[in-house]
């Protein structure tokens, strides 16, 4: 399909901004002006609306398609809740007005939702205190190991050097370690999926800064020996990070704050259903126990006795500003409205048929696909495509029969330490019949596996394109409409 | 109770038969007692209607009817109805990550062309497809700085947003990089401070354009000095100004950043918004976040992809060029859509109506015989007034007059405290810039 910059013709226009009511002869000095104009479009509306529309029907999408991405959490998402996102009383407000004498009184509504929030967080949680400031999981991360250098730094402790991260984590754990400023440690799991406790406790030692954790694991495996690994890490003085991307699989049967985390992030794009937009933005608030709760960045919001909720900036030992502002305030909106939505009963409902369609999945699939761990799993399943790779069929290779099948794929090639990985999460919103279509879809592809796994290279099929060639995107960079297609010659 | 669980009763049946268990709680037998929570105390779930009515009334304790005067980097422009509308899409917005690419051709297309926008709007070579906010971008571009000199010295010029300053610091106090700071002379960058600083440890100077306090700079002089010594150069820019305003490009900058907000994004109250990070194409393997590029199909089409992957967390892991996973991709359509809709000579105009609708502001304003129009450097669409009285103190007078009136420099510029830094935008009518005037001069009577 044409580029927007294709359908460009010299001298159209899409937008009227009408005549200026003021006087129009300001110039700006020329040694400040640009020389030419930004050559953006010169597109009509309707150009741009059957551009951009006919754009979104090449995406799958969770309105189009199941989207069964472990990992991910992509459930439904609410309508409703885009409504009230949408409403002019929070969009037309401008942030810096909370922070004007006085202003507190033209923003309460919005200062009441992040209070709130914060509220519910910590009682879903276990934790003392949230920041929704984060702008992202991986953010949240950051924030978190940044809490964690915080608590070190003030006890004096300048020995801290290792975060300790199972083989299992999503990338951003190490990532987030390493840009705060820790060295880390990759500790291998156990055949039942769970942490190798003796490998831990060889690796733990007075300069363990702290324990990165994704519980349940990215195997979809609850942690047994949690609480024996919490009193390892805090034998140390270490911190423990609990990373909340599968905590759709626990809200109300385990509180990370009850079993020995003193710090973690939600991603409320996963959990509390605010919508993924193509990859992001998200939020990733950050909850911790009263060991931290002072280094949380500031601002934070505060209920006075008048009951008036006004920002709060007196907190001497926070780490500062990690963002500009009070968090991605549109999305904690959504999340706010569908946390109230389902109240307590209804959140509790969501782990249960998390877990159940996970547990339906894993063992229709088990005939057919190598299982990692023989258990009961929690939101996902992970299952590995050795079988079918022994006939020369991969876990990509599957992953674009399905999309022929109209269903996007699973999440394959992680977690990293299995080969061949596929990660299966159908999430609470999906019906038994969604789910029972997919699993007939991919027993069929281990069946051609059999028959013809020659067939799979050519999928898919009927999409828009074809399998593209990333090594050419990646030698002869062509990254804008403007720029010549040529090998870089980066540094 | 949960409407958007499908299962029914019956369904659940079925499904724990085929798993082996007898009861749902069986699932989570794994889960010890000992682990179980403490409490879950949480109210009872309420109806779409009466969470409806509730977030409702919630927003409408929200003051969006005050005309804003304020600006901060972060402004009140006119959004055509269609960004919205298309953006609205649920093919769009409630799509995943586009690692297939094969079925996430829309988003990837759309990426594509909002880098390319950006680039044709900054005149840089490569842009990646955008990051947090302008201040994490810029904290991302500063650090991408450090990689590529492998310097640690970062100068960074006092008409750099405050609030940026700020998470800069936050980011890098526990870490060894040596930051200092260039204080601001007659409205602009002071060469000779940042001169005097200059060496060859130099990392990186950072830069503003407009300034904080809405002055405009032509900082070509500085970013030549930067290169002669090693060092590199990153330019925040407010994007709306670079419709007439001179290109970091043509300045000769290495990075590019800022705050997307003003390109089509509503200001809710501080988030979503827009990071976004242009550079040079010779550092585009230093670049940090998502970057789109294109190439072909197995059957010769053009296509596009997720490229320079090795760069990223979730192949390179702790070597990663960050912990970025996410990148903003709803805002960065909303953005492309808006320079499609306003394209290349409405962005002009727009400009244009801001230049002049703050001009015509300066000159109503400086007729008040209390307050002085600071007129030492050229300004865009946001300026800087001294007052005879604590700004902060006019600004809750003027709010009950129905004006967000600008925003107190006192708050962030410790001695500035009867400073105002006032922003109009297009959306200012010549009624609000004189009832604005009119009650300022009432306020300060």
């Amino acid at each position: 399909m044409e580029l927007i910059f294709e359908k460009s013709i010299a001298g159209r226009k899409g937008f009227d901004f009408g005549d200026p009511d003021v006087p129009s002869h300001a110039q700006i000095p020329s040694k400040y002006a640009r020389s030419v104009d930004a050559a953006l479009p010169e597109v009509s509306e309707l150009d741009v609306v059957r551009h951009y529309t006919r754009l979104s029907q090449k995406n799958f999408s969770i309105d189009t398609h199941f989207y069964p991405l472990g990992s991910c959490t992509m459930k439904y998402n609410p309508k409703f809740t885009e409504a009230l996102a949408r409403l002019s009383g929070f969009t037309d407000l401008h942030p810096l007005l909370a922070q004007l004498s006085g202003g507190e009184q033209w923003t309460q509504g919005a200062l009441q939702i992040l209070y709130e929030l914060e509220q519910w967080m910590c009682e879903m949680t276990g934790f003392s205190d949230f920041t929704m400031q984060p702008l992202a999981g991986a953010h949240g991360e950051l924030t978190g190991i940044m809490l964690m250098a915080a608590y070190h730094k003030s006890k004096g402790n300048t020995k801290k050097k290792y975060v300790i991260i199972p083989d299992s984590a999503h990338g951003t754990n190490p990532a987030s370690a390493a840009v705060a400023g820790y060295e880390t440690i990759s500790i291998p799991s156990n055949k039942d999926g769970g942490m190798d406790l003796e490998a831990l406790k060889a690796a733990v030692n007075e300069e363990t800064a702290g324990l990165m954790m994704t519980v349940p694991s990215t195997y979809g495996v609850f942690e047994g020996n949690i609480s024996e690994i919490s009193k390892i890490i805090h034998a140390v003085d270490g911190i423990m990070y609990y990373d909340g991307a599968n905590l759709n699989a626990v809200l109300g049967r385990c509180r990370p704050g009850d079993v020995g985390f003193d710090v973690m992030h939600i991603n409320t794009h996963k959990t509390f259903t605010t919508p993924h937009g193509g990859g992001g933005p998200g939020a990733g608030p950050v909850g911790v126990n009263q060991k931290l709760s002072k280094f949380l960045p500031i601002s934070r919001v505060v209920k006075r006795s008048d009951g008036v909720y006004v920002l709060d900036y007196n907190y001497p030992e926070s780490i500062g500003y990690i963002a500009s502002f009070y968090g991605n305030f549109g999305l904690l909106v959504r999340a706010y409205a569908y946390m109230l939505m389902l109240g307590r009963e209804g959140l509790m409902a969501t782990t249960d048929h998390a877990v159940l369609n996970a547990n339906y999945i894993m063992r229709k699939l088990e005939p057919y696909y190598k299982i990692c761990f023989d258990r009961i799993c929690m939101h996902e399943s992970v299952f590995s495509a050795s079988r079918q790779a022994e006939r020369g069929v991969h876990a990509i290779d599957i992953a674009k029969f399905l999309i022929d099948q109209q269903i996007h794929p699973p999440t394959v090639y992680f977690p990293i330490s299995v080969p061949e990985a596929i990660m299966i999460e159908p999430t609470e919103t999906e019906s038994k019949q969604t789910m029972d279509n997919f699993i007939d879809k991919m027993i069929e592809a281990d069946k051609l596996s059999q028959t013809d796994p020659a067939a799979f290279r050519e999928f898919p099929k009927t999409m828009p394109v074809t399998r593209p060639d990333e090594v050419k995107a990646a030698r002869d960079i062509k990254t804008s409409f403007f720029l010549a297609s040529s090998p870089t010659d980066a540094v | 109770m949960n409407p958007y669980i499908t299962n029914t009763p019956q369904e659940v049946e079925q499904m724990l038969k085929a798993i082996g268990v007898e009861i749902l709680d069986a699932l989570f037998a794994g889960i010890a007692p000992a682990h179980r929570p403490k409490s879950f105390d949480l109210p009872k779930g309420l109806s779409e209607y009466e969470v409806m009515r509730h977030v409702t009334a919630l927003s409408l304790k929200n003051n969006v009817h005050v005309v804003p005067f304020i600006g901060g980097g972060y402004y009140d422009h006119y959004i055509p109805t269609a960004v919205s509308s298309l953006t609205s899409r649920g093919e769009f917005y409630t799509a995943y990550t586009p690692y297939q690419p094969e079925c996430a051709q829309g988003t990837l297309q759309a990426l594509f062309e909002y880098q390319s926008s950006m680039c044709a709007l900054t005149g840089m070579e490569v842009s990646n497809a955008s990051l947090y906010d302008g201040g994490t971008a810029l904290y991302e571009a500063m650090m991408m700085a450090i990689r590529i000199t492998g310097r640690d010295r970062v100068i960074m010029d006092g008409g750099v947003s405050p609030i940026y300053r700020k998470i800069l610091k936050t980011y890098t106090h526990h870490l060894s990089y040596q930051f200092e700071e260039t204080p601001i002379v007659h409205g602009q960058s002071s060469r000779d401070e940042i001169y005097q600083r200059l060496d060859r440890d130099t990392a990186v100077v950072i830069l503003q354009n407009p300034n904080f306090f809405g002055a405009i700079d032509d900082l070509t002089d500085i970013i030549a000095k930067a290169h002669s010594v090693g060092a590199l150069v990153i330019v925040s820019v407010y994007p709306v100004s670079l419709g007439l305003l001179k290109t970091p490009a043509e300045m000769g900058a290495d990075i590019v950043t800022g705050e997307g907000q003003s390109l089509g994004l509503p200001l809710n109250f501080g988030g979503p918004y827009l990071g976004f990070m242009c550079a040079r194409k010779k550092y585009i393997r230093k670049m940090p976040g998502r970057i789109v590029g294109e190439t072909v199909d197995s059957k010769g089409q053009r296509c596009f992809v997720n490229t320079l992957q090795a760069r990223e967390q979730h192949i390179r892991r702790e070597k990663a060029t960050s912990n970025i996973c996410t990148n903003v991709s709803l805002c960065a359509l909303q953005a492309a859509i808006f320079m499609a809709v306003v394209g290349k000579n409405g962005l002009k105009e727009m400009a244009q109506l801001n230049l002049d609708k703050a001009e015509y502001a300066k000159q109503v304003l400086s007729k008040i015989k209390s307050v002085e129009v600071k007129r030492s450097a050229p300004t865009f669409n946001e300026f800087t007034i001294h007052l005879h009285k604590d700004a902060s103190e006019v600004v809750a007078a003027m709010m009950k007059k129905g004006f967000a009136a600008g925003f107190p420099l006192g708050r962030y510029y410790p001695g500035m405290e009867r400073y105002l830094l006032v922003a109009v935008t297009e959306k200012r009518t010549k009624q609000e810039i004189d009832r604005y005037a009119k009650a300022l001069q009432e306020v300060l009577d």
